[in-house]
Formats: C-alpha cells, sequence, structure tokens
C-alpha cells in the first residue's frame, strides 16, 4: 500500500517536472508569442517573422536580434521564432503557426534545403512574403535569398589567406563539417576553382576532412591530419566548430601548423594572434547582426511592393545603403550582404564580446 | 579439469579473451598502415579525447547489468557541463576543484531523480530515460540562455585537461582511478555482487533479502554523477561549453558496453569488458582518419566492425555455454 502511495506520487511529481521542463523550454519563444497576439488586434501593423536555425546559438541570437531591430525602428511587429531543435521537421511546425497566425512576412535560415517546400509554399499561396537569409532553400519554396557573403568572395578570401599564411608554397588541408553541408561543399568548391590560378600552383590541397561539427571528431580528424602530413602548413576549416576544435589541437600542441577559417570571434578570441603562442593569425565571418538586419529590410521591402524577388530589382536598406537582387547559382535569385569580415589580433579584442 | 585448459580453452573460455585478440589485430592492422598509430602520443591523445565516453561506459555496466538501460548520460553531461560553463563566464566560481564537485553534484541529483522515479515509480527504464533525456538536455539550454561558454571565458579551468601527474595526462588519469575504483568495487565488494544478483534473477535476490529497489536506485545515481563529472571533464577537454554537447554520444556508450560483451538483459558484463569495449570504440574513432578510408564510408566501416566484434562475442559465449554444459553431463 505504501509502495503504491509512493509510486503514485513520483509519477505525479515526475509530470509536474515534465510539464516544467516544457514549460521552460517554451520561455525563449513565449515573448515574441504574446507579441504576436497583440498584433491579430491591432491590425495597422504589418507582421514581420524570423525562424532562426535553432534556439540556445548565440549566432542566430545575433541575427534575430539584428532583424527585430530594425523591424521595431521601422514601426512593424516582429515575430522571432527559434526551433528548439536544428531540424526541417521542427522548423515546418514553426511555419504552420505563424501561417495561422497571418503573418506578413517569413525570413528563414532553412535547416534542409528541400524538406520545407510543402510548407513554404503554403504559406507563400496564403499570400506570405517568404525570404532566407543565412541559409537557403531550394528555389520554388523562396522568393528570395539574403546571403551572408557570396560563394566565390568566400572561396576567395579563404584561398587568398592560405596563400598568404603558407607563404605561397605548401601542404594544406580543409577541415569541413558533415559530407552532406551544402554550403560547406559550396565553399569548398569555390576554392578549388580559385586554385586554377597560377598564383596558387605551388599550394597542394592534401586532403578534406570531415568533423561532422562535433568537438570530439574534428579533434581526432586534425590530430590525424598533423600526424598523417608532417610537413602541413596550414588547416584552413570553414565551420565554427571545426575551427574551434582545430585550434584547441594546435595550440595546445603548439604546433607549426596554422590555422584559417570561417569562426566565431567570441569562440575564438583564445586562439587568434601574430606570435607563435597562437594557432589562429586570422579568420573570416560575417556580422550576423547585419545579416538579420538586411533580411529585415528586405522582408519589409518584399510586403510592401518595392521588390517582388526578381533579378534586378533594387531597394534601399536602410543606413545600410542600396542593394540590388542578383541571379544566384542555383537558378533563383539573392541579396549579397558583402564581403566576409576579418578578424585578426587588431579587432578581436572589440568583436568576441558581440558574439 | 584444470590440467587440461589449453590455450584455446582459455581464449574460448573468456569474453575478455577474445575481445583483447580482436584489439591486437586492429591495433596490428592499422599500425601496419599508419606507423604512427602506437606512438604513446597518439595513445595519450586517443584516451584523452575518449576518456568521457569511457567512463560514462562504465556507469552503464551498471545499469545494463541490472538490466537497465539509460539514454539520458549524454543530455546530464550536457546540463553539468554547461553548469560549469556558465559559473565560469560570469566568473561566480572560478576554482577548479570546487567546479568539480558542483558538476559531480549535479550529476548525482540527475540521476538521483532517474533512480526514484524508476526504482520507486516502477517506470521503465527506456521511458524514464527518454524523458529526462529531453528534460536534462532543456535544462542545458536553459542555464546556457542561448550563451556558449568559450576557450576565453575558461580560464585556469580549461589547464587541468592539459597537466599532467606523473607523465599521464590529468583527464586520462582520472578515467584509470574511475576504472581501477570499479574494478575492486564489482569483482570484490558486496555491493558490486549485489549488483550482479539483481541482474542475474531479480526475485532470486530479493528471496534472499536484497533490497532490489535500493540497488537499482545506487546504480542510477552512480550513473548520474559519472556524466556529471564527464561534463566538467569534456568543458576542460574542448574549452568550449555548449548546450548540445556530446548530442547523440549515449548510444556510443551503450555502444562500448554491448562490444564489451555486457548483456542487454542484465547480469552478465564485467569491468574489463567495458574497458576493452570503448578502447576498441576508441581505436576505431581515431584509426578511421588515420587509414584513409574516405570519409563518406567511415560511418559504414565503423558499424560493420561493431556488428563483427559482438557476433564473434555471441559466438564465444555460446561455446562457454556449451562447454559449461558439457562439464555438467560430466
Amino acid at each position: 500500500m505504501k509502495k503504491k502511495v509512493l509510486s503514485v506520487l513520483l509519477c505525479v511529481a515526475m509530470a509536474a517536472t515534465l510539464a516544467v521542463g516544457c514549460g521552460g523550454k517554451d520561455s525563449g519563444s513565449s515573448d515574441s508569442d504574446s507579441k504576436s497576439s497583440d498584433t491579430s488586434k491591432d491590425s495597422g501593423k504589418k507582421t514581420y517573422a524570423i525562424v532562426t536555425k535553432s534556439a540556445g546559438n548565440p549566432f542566430n541570437e545575433k541575427e534575430a536580434e539584428g532583424f527585430q531591430k530594425v523591424i521595431e525602428a521601422e514601426g512593424g511587429e516582429c515575430i522571432v521564432k527559434h526551433p528548439e531543435a536544428a531540424t526541417a521537421d521542427a522548423q515546418v511546425s514553426v511555419i504552420q503557426s505563424l501561417i495561422s497566425q497571418g503573418v506578413d512576412s517569413i525570413a528563414i535560415a532553412a535547416n534542409d534545403e528541400n524538406a520545407l517546400q510543402a510548407s513554404l509554399e503554403e504559406a507563400m499561396d496564403a499570400g506570405i512574403k517568404v525570404s532566407c537569409l543565412d541559409s537557403k532553400t531550394n528555389t520554388d519554396s523562396r522568393q528570395t535569398f539574403v546571403n551572408q557573403a557570396g560563394t566565390k568572395e568566400i572561396g576567395q578570401v579563404l584561398m587568398d589567406a592560405v596563400l598568404d599564411i603558407t607563404g605561397g608554397e605548401g601542404q594544406w588541408a580543409i577541415l569541413s563539417a558533415t559530407s552532406q553541408a551544402t554550403n560547406q561543399n559550396a565553399w569548398i568548391d569555390a576554392m578549388k576553382e580559385v586554385m586554377k590560378d597560377d598564383k596558387y600552383s605551388k599550394l597542394e590541397l592534401v586532403e578534406v576532412a570531415y568533423g561532422d561539427d562535433e568537438p570530439q571528431k574534428s579533434t581526432d580528424q586534425t590530430q590525424a591530419l598533423l600526424s598523417k602530413y608532417p610537413d602541413l602548413k596550414v588547416i584552413c576549416a570553414p565551420t565554427t566548430v571545426g575551427i574551434n576544435a582545430a585550434a584547441k589541437v594546435l595550440q595546445d600542441e603548439k604546433s607549426s601548423v596554422k590555422l584559417t577559417g570561417l569562426g566565431l570571434p567570441s569562440e575564438m578570441a583564445e586562439y587568434i594572434g601574430d606570435d607563435d603562442a597562437h594557432s589562429c593569425p586570422y579568420m573570416f565571418l560575417w556580422n550576423p547582426s547585419d545579416l538579420g538586419s538586411l533580411s529585415a529590410y528586405t522582408s519589409i521591402a518584399l510586403v510592401d511592393g518595392t521588390i517582388t524577388g526578381k533579378a534586378g530589382d533594387k531597394f534601399t536598406a536602410g543606413d545600410m545603403g542600396d542593394y540590388e537582387i542578383v541571379d544566384a547559382d542555383d537558378g533563383g535569385t539573392e541579396i549579397i550582404l558583402g564581403d566576409p569580415f576579418k578578424f585578426d589580433p587588431s579587432n578581436i579584442d572589440e568583436w568576441k564580446d558581440v558574439y | 579439469m584444470k590440467e587440461k585448459k589449453s590455450i584455446w580453452k582459455t581464449i574460448t573460455g573468456s569474453r575478455e579473451a577474445s575481445l583483447l585478440i580482436v584489439l591486437i589485430i586492429l591495433c596490428v592492422v592499422i599500425s601496419f598502415r599508419s606507423p604512427s598509430f602506437l606512438t604513446l602520443k597518439s595513445i595519450s591523445d586517443m584516451l584523452k579525447n575518449n576518456a568521457v565516453i569511457m567512463i560514462m561506459t562504465l556507469g552503464m555496466l551498471g545499469v545494463l547489468l541490472i538490466g537497465g538501460i539509460d539514454i539520458s548520460v549524454a543530455s546530464t553531461l550536457a546540463f553539468s557541463g554547461m553548469t560549469v560553463g556558465m559559473l565560469l563566464k560570469y566568473q561566480k566560481v572560478e576554482n577548479t576543484f570546487l567546479l568539480f564537485l558542483i558538476a559531480i553534484g549535479i550529476g548525482a541529483a540527475c540521476g538521483l531523480i532517474i533512480g526514484l522515479v524508476i526504482a520507486k515509480g516502477k517506470v521503465l527504464p527506456i521511458i524514464a530515460t527518454m524523458g529526462f533525456m529531453y528534460i536534462y538536455r532543456g535544462m542545458a539550454y536553459m542555464i546556457g540562455n542561448s550563451q556558449w561558454a568559450s576557450a576565453e571565458n575558461l580560464g585556469n579551468f580549461k589547464n587541468f585537461a592539459l597537466g599532467k601527474v606523473l607523465g599521464i595526462n590529468n583527464v586520462v588519469l582520472i578515467m584509470i582511478i574511475c576504472y581501477i575504483i570499479f574494478f575492486v568495487v564489482m569483482k570484490w565488494t558486496k555491493t558490486g555482487r549485489k549488483i550482479y544478483a539483481v541482474g542475474s534473477n531479480r526475485e532470486a535476490a530479493s528471496i534472499s533479502g536484497i533490497n532490489t529497489s535500493n540497488v537499482e536506485l545506487m546504480v542510477y545515481t552512480v550513473m548520474g554523477t559519472l556524466a556529471g563529472l564527464c561534463g566538467a571533464l569534456a568543458v576542460a577537454v574542448y574549452s568550449s561549453a555548449q548546450p548540445n554537447m556530446l548530442y547523440g554520444k549515449e548510444m556510443d556508450v551503450i555502444a562500448a558496453c554491448v562490444i564489451g560483451g555486457v548483456s542487454m538483459t542484465g547480469g552478465r558484463g564485467s569491468v574489463v569488458g567495458a574497458f576493452l569495449g570503448s578502447l576498441i570504440l576508441a581505436i576505431i574513432a581515431k584509426a578511421l582518419p588515420l587509414v584513409g578510408i574516405d570519409a563518406i564510408a567511415q560511418n559504414t566501416v565503423k558499424g560493420v566492425i561493431i556488428l563483427v566484434v559482438v557476433i564473434l562475442n555471441v559466438i564465444t559465449q555460446r561455446v562457454m555455454d556449451k562447454n559449461n554444459l558439457k562439464g555438467r553431463e560430466m
């Protein structure tokens, strides 16, 4: 009898914990929910939504902040949605709820190129303007795409960095995320394209390794690169998790191999420096806050009809200047934010606190 | 009987011995293709990079021995790791030892709650730990509040993973100490034998006066404690605390046990087996990029090796059972 009572009590306790846990998880988006209920009452204001890749990531957070700031400054209502997991499934349910809320636009950083097509087409049929930022969907699921930096530009700056750090010749390797990541593969292809130029003929790309964006696997891969290629000079990691793990390995081992790539300043501050004690002389990334802001201006321009998403359309993005929609490689259109931003010892201290 | 024991019988008579042979074959093949594999530095790197999984394998051994399962371990690890990361980031606690204690405490509390729900609430282990897998992972996100702790925030704490005692890396040393403690406890103490008793036959154990639900509670608490400790270790090793730390790695922990010959239905398994199992998994992870297998094929090769080892294990077990039966007939 006593046991029964106890077990019932425990079950209740567990149910309560579960309820608390679930409640907590939603708290990230609850403030935006309350905002959206306001908008249904006040129909004069336009509602602009942003869907990031997932919750709990400072990059996504900054992106949404930049978006929200612009929308609110322009007098719109902003809905920020962070799906709880970085999956297409989680985004689909968020999109569905945005459609039923009747928002005017959705800007989304897609977790999958094709899986969101059905729900995004449904949104467009309902008159919602759909654009992508950071990571794009296929051309049928979007009107345009706010690209953080052109694929070619990224390939170019990374190759120039490799050329510079190696001193013009020698072996280098790439440490990527997964072998299926679309953006990673596009950048790697762009780098290989750039490498065909005579200027880079003395560089030898020995391997493209994949760390699956896991610290453990990226560490294994970096150590394998070091022991396989004793003459290696540079590792280029165009992924934030990979560059962080590689930087740690190189710096701990006081290796002569140097690192560059794409990384978050706050994560990489410890490793950036010109001397031998630091593993990364400089690296690149874009400003997620600017990316969010440009996406916000794009959403506004789409909603008020300044642009339709066709190549050649022009609009003004507040104090960010004028932008033009151009043809993207996949047959759709895109807006390019600008060149990747360089983080080096001179500016890392001011950026590490930003994101 | 004893003098008849040939080498063949020693091999087929113990699962650990057959695992050891697999391990040696793997090492020989790998070092043949990549001579740098069997250097002291390479082995030390490998142990350090896999210490977290290897330590959690011990806890999982206990859980599997009593016929349970815990798929929330990676989430517990993330929760305790994120807590340590955030405490450092906001400069609340900076003493390395204290941070480890906090991480262990959080892990123990997480494990205790799981144990209570399973042992006293009579909830199926896989269902209870599935729930807690989401709860603890969610709590890791909540405590992080969209922030990560990076190398720069971690101050002296990250140096722990670089330090050495007697030439052995601190992290590896902790792993070895855990294994020694478990080996002694499981083999020579009442507590260890109770775990085996409950796993082999719960009713019999209960009748003979063992409080089975207390044993269950203890096993999950120990699992949580180790996961908590590993949270702090992982933050030190990778100099980074992110809420998605070791996402999905509970499967590696269970796989290490299974390779090591721990039975999923309880009662069978040993600390040496768990050690060899997790070591084989670590060697596979370390060696695949070294021997130059295509990146896209690596997971497939990993799966095949795991299956082959487990099948080998099952065959050894059958031979063992057969031999035991023979003895009975005589």
